[in-house]
């Protein structure tokens, strides 16, 4: 598979501070990519790089196969953007808005436009003066969505939607990879990255720190058991087995997935009478990743 | 009220350097001019002469209003009481706005009003902070003239009283619209128009008419000539009943929203709002029309005034002026000193111009922009041609004015025009090194960018003062103004014009460089 975008030891300095400290990232043409992280752990800085609008101090980026730098103007027409922090010009209408950055993406589809107003609920009277957080953001992604463009660039697009228009956002983002376009997700709503993305890539004070599939990273954490059993279950010297707790009949601990099977066999030995087991969730690898690190960097 | 002590302690930490600034350049220039006429017009003829000059011209009734005496104070005091009074009035609309109707769309007046703070407690911290800055203004004033005494504390309560009209003006305005930018545009315009008001009652000599412009109230004073201590009434029963209302106003509305609803626009954009160019028209077109029209006024101000000004000079002041040739002489040379008077204040509007792409930059607004196809340099260049472009036009609406009222008055239009026109125009090359230094400033040094300010200030001081206070010729060849030819009357030279408009190629086309190189954000 091709890829779309392409970075590797990526480093931005602001100063004294190192915003992007050899960062990588690689997201496959037609996929999803979830770009998780802390504030500050440099998501943004790495989009505008792919922007061009900052000047990386060392690394390669590569996007859409040329120079995020150089190629601006090509590269451009070929993406859309939606910022996290969405400021619009408060004498224009939310329409007005949406319209002028589709013409400057190279043009606008009516139908898909009107479409997008209906679903995601907006007025596109009202002046940007008067929209909530939640709204702004509501004219970017519809901006953008109406652009027929390959590469879709969401800098944590949900951060100000309401739980309803958070669902109206994961079916457009759904039907765009259905149509074959690559998506890149920042964010650090979880839920929203597992329910969407087909890989993640978890940086973390502007490095990588983990990389693939959501399958394949669930293989570093841990499943949740709880677990009713006949006997007292012997769990004496098995590894990957932790927080347990046995309390009468009932048994609760963390297994690590490597240790599952000897696990399972050690109560199914004792008689197993009922079993819950939680998949890992994002939510976890996150903790596990984040739980111990020291919040010093800049707001990216 | 509940809050208004931490709130104006907030508001003075958070303007201290502009506030600092504002009123030592005021009080500086104050006491600068009052030093100057004490060395120009050392005796006491010459400023009876000066006096008599004044009050026989409706050009000076137009722009200073009337003088009522011939002492060092009291001339001083006629040379400044209306820009200083217009001055210390942007000065308080501008804070006033700033802590409240800005601070209320930018969403930090929730923040604070989530807080214990009452009501009212921004508005309220607001004033007071406009009070006490006028109030700094009106003693530093009164201890710096020459004189210090019961006048020269009269001529400081008269700038602080127009001050402070003004921010009672802009304390309603911010009340009535959900932008702070048109609140701040209100209260401009209530400003405009009373320096209108003022310039015809002087130059009409209609006597109750001055009554109805603040800006007229620190003359009626009169300090120096008589310090009617009573009209300083006027000015303070104006503020405190504008205050109530703005009070009352804002105990009855909803955060974040005005008197005046906000009216919906349009569903989509005109066709032709598309590429760079519409938008940045679309964002300067209501600054620009506002200057043009300004620029308008003064030129048929100074055109209407000019042929009457032979026949008023009398006198020293007259063989002063004679000496640059002769009756058209002194036409000549009010002209050029008018019309470059105001072309300066192009300067105001280019830069203002040039740093909108700051602000677009420093607001996030630059970036979804810059997402697109659109490349940097015509993102940049979109704002350059309002800005430079713009400055051109609004000289040429100057000289243009000036040029038909004067032909027209002078029954000579086919020959007074062009001279008069190129008056004007003569200033563009130095009003674009100006906008040049400021586009430089954004290329190379973005965080410095509002230094651009400070530079076309400092440039407008060495023009101003510089040949009063005798400055060295190396610090007047800083500005840009000191090489413009002064025509219409003397000769037309075209190597400073060249020289000009090659400074502000060179820094504009640097800072344009900076700017595709530098990051953006």
């Amino acid at each position: 598979m091709t890829s779309a975008i392409e970075v590797s030891g990526l480093i931005k300095r602001f100063g004294r501070t190192t915003a992007l400290d050899g960062l990588d990232l690689n997201v496959a043409e037609g996929e999803v990519h979830g770009f998780l992280g802390p504030n500050g752990a440099g998501k943004s800085t790495t989009i505008r790089v792919l922007l061009g609008l900052l000047r990386p101090n060392g690394g390669t980026a590569r996007l859409l196969g040329g120079d995020p730098w150089r190629d601006v103007a090509t590269l451009h027409r070929r993406l859309a953007y939606v910022p996290g922090d969405v400021t619009l010009w408060p004498s224009l209408s939310g329409g007005e808005v949406i319209d002028l950055l589709a013409r400057l993406r190279g043009g606008v589809d009516p139908k898909r436009r009107a479409a997008l107003l209906e679903r995601f609920d907006l007025d596109p009277r009202k002046k940007a003066r008067t929209y909530s957080k939640g709204n702004r953001q509501k004219v970017a992604l519809v901006a953008a969505l109406a652009s027929d463009v390959e590469l879709l660039i969401l800098d944590e697009p949900t951060s100000g939607l309401d739980p309803l228009m958070e669902e109206v956002f994961r079916d457009c983002v759904a039907e765009e990879r259905r149509n074959g376009r690559t998506v890149l997700l920042s964010s650090h709503i979880l839920s929203e990255v597992e329910a969407l993305c087909d890989r993640v890539s978890i940086i973390r004070n502007g490095r990588t720190v983990e990389t693939g599939t959501l399958d394949s990273l669930r293989h570093l954490t841990r499943t949740a058991i709880v677990a009713v059993v006949a006997s007292p279950p012997v769990l004496d010297g098995l590894d990957g087995l932790h927080d347990l707790v046995v309390d009468g009949d009932r048994v609760a601990a963390q297994v690590d997935t490597a240790a599952l099977g000897p696990v399972m066999q050690a109560l199914s030995a004792a008689g197993i009478r009922s079993l819950t087991s939680q998949p890992p969730t994002l939510e976890e690898l996150f903790l596990r990743h984040y739980a111990t690190a020291p919040v010093s960097e800049p707001a990216a | 009220m509940t809050g208004v002590w931490p709130l104006l302690r907030l508001s003075a930490r958070l303007d201290r350097v502009r506030l600092s600034i504002w009123i030592v350049v005021l009080v500086a220039s104050v006491a600068g001019s009052a030093a100057s006429f004490a060395g120009v017009y050392p005796e006491q003829a010459d400023r009876d002469a000066l006096l008599a000059a004044a009050n026989g011209n409706p050009t000076f009734a137009a722009i200073y209003g009337d003088a009522f005496g011939s002492s060092v104070g009291a001339l001083t005091s006629w040379r400044l009481m209306t820009f200083y009074g217009v001055l210390a009035g942007l000065m308080t609309i501008f804070l006033v706005i700033r802590h409240t109707r800005a601070d209320e769309e930018t969403g930090r007046l929730e923040l604070l009003r989530a807080t214990v703070a009452g009501r009212a407690a921004r508005l309220g911290s607001a004033l007071l902070l406009a009070v006490l800055a006028n109030l700094v203004l009106a003693v530093l004033v009164a201890v710096s003239m020459p004189d210090p005494g019961p006048s020269s504390v009269a001529l400081g309560l008269a700038f602080a009283g127009a001050g402070l009209t003004f921010g009672a003006v802009a304390a309603v305005a911010a009340q009535l619209t959900e932008s702070s930018r048109a609140a701040t545009g209100i209260a401009t315009a209530v400003l405009g128009a009373a320096f209108l008001v003022r310039a015809i009652a002087d130059s009409a000599d209609v006597g109750w008419l001055r009554w109805l412009s603040p800006v007229a109230w620190g003359q009626l004073v009169r300090p120096y000539a008589g310090d009617r201590w009573a009209v300083l009434a006027v000015p303070l029963a104006v503020t405190v009943l504008l205050v109530v209302v703005a009070l009352r106003l804002n105990a009855r509305r909803d955060v974040g929203a005005g008197l005046v609803a906000a009216r919906l626009g349009p569903a989509e954009a005109a066709p032709g709002l598309r590429g760079p160019v519409a938008l940045a028209w679309r964002l300067q077109r209501g600054t620009f029309l506002a200057w043009a029209a300004g620029f308008l006024v003064g030129g048929l101000a100074v055109g209407s005034a000019a042929s009457g000004v032979g026949d008023f000079v009398e006198g020293g002041a007259a063989d002063l002026l004679r000496r640059f040739g002769g009756e058209k002489g002194i036409v000549d040379a009010y002209l050029a000193t008018s019309l470059g008077l105001v072309a300066m204040l192009a300067g105001l509007y280019t830069v203002s111009a040039v740093l909108r792409l700051r602000t677009e930059e420093t607001d996030l607004r630059a970036e979804p922009v810059l997402a697109t196809p659109v490349r940097r340099l015509p993102w940049m260049g979109s704002h350059l041609l309002f800005a430079f472009a713009g400055t051109a036009a609004l000289l040429l609406v100057l000289g243009a004015a000036a040029g038909v009222v004067h032909g027209l008055a002078t029954h000579d239009l086919a020959g007074q025009f062009p001279r008069v026109l190129g008056a004007a125009v003569v200033m563009i090359p130095a009003a674009w090194v100006v906008g040049g230094v400021a586009v430089s400033l954004f290329g190379l040094l973005p965080r410095a960018a509002a230094v651009a300010w400070a530079g076309v200030g400092g440039f407008l001081l060495v023009t101003f003062l510089g040949p009063v206070l005798r400055a060295p010729a190396w610090a007047l060849d800083v500005s840009p103004y000191s090489h413009v030819p002064r025509l219409p009357g003397a000769a037309m030279t075209w190597t400073p014009v060249w020289w000009l408009l090659a400074v502000s190629a060179v820094l504009t086309v640097a800072g344009a460089a900076g700017f595709r190189r530098r990051d953006v954000g």
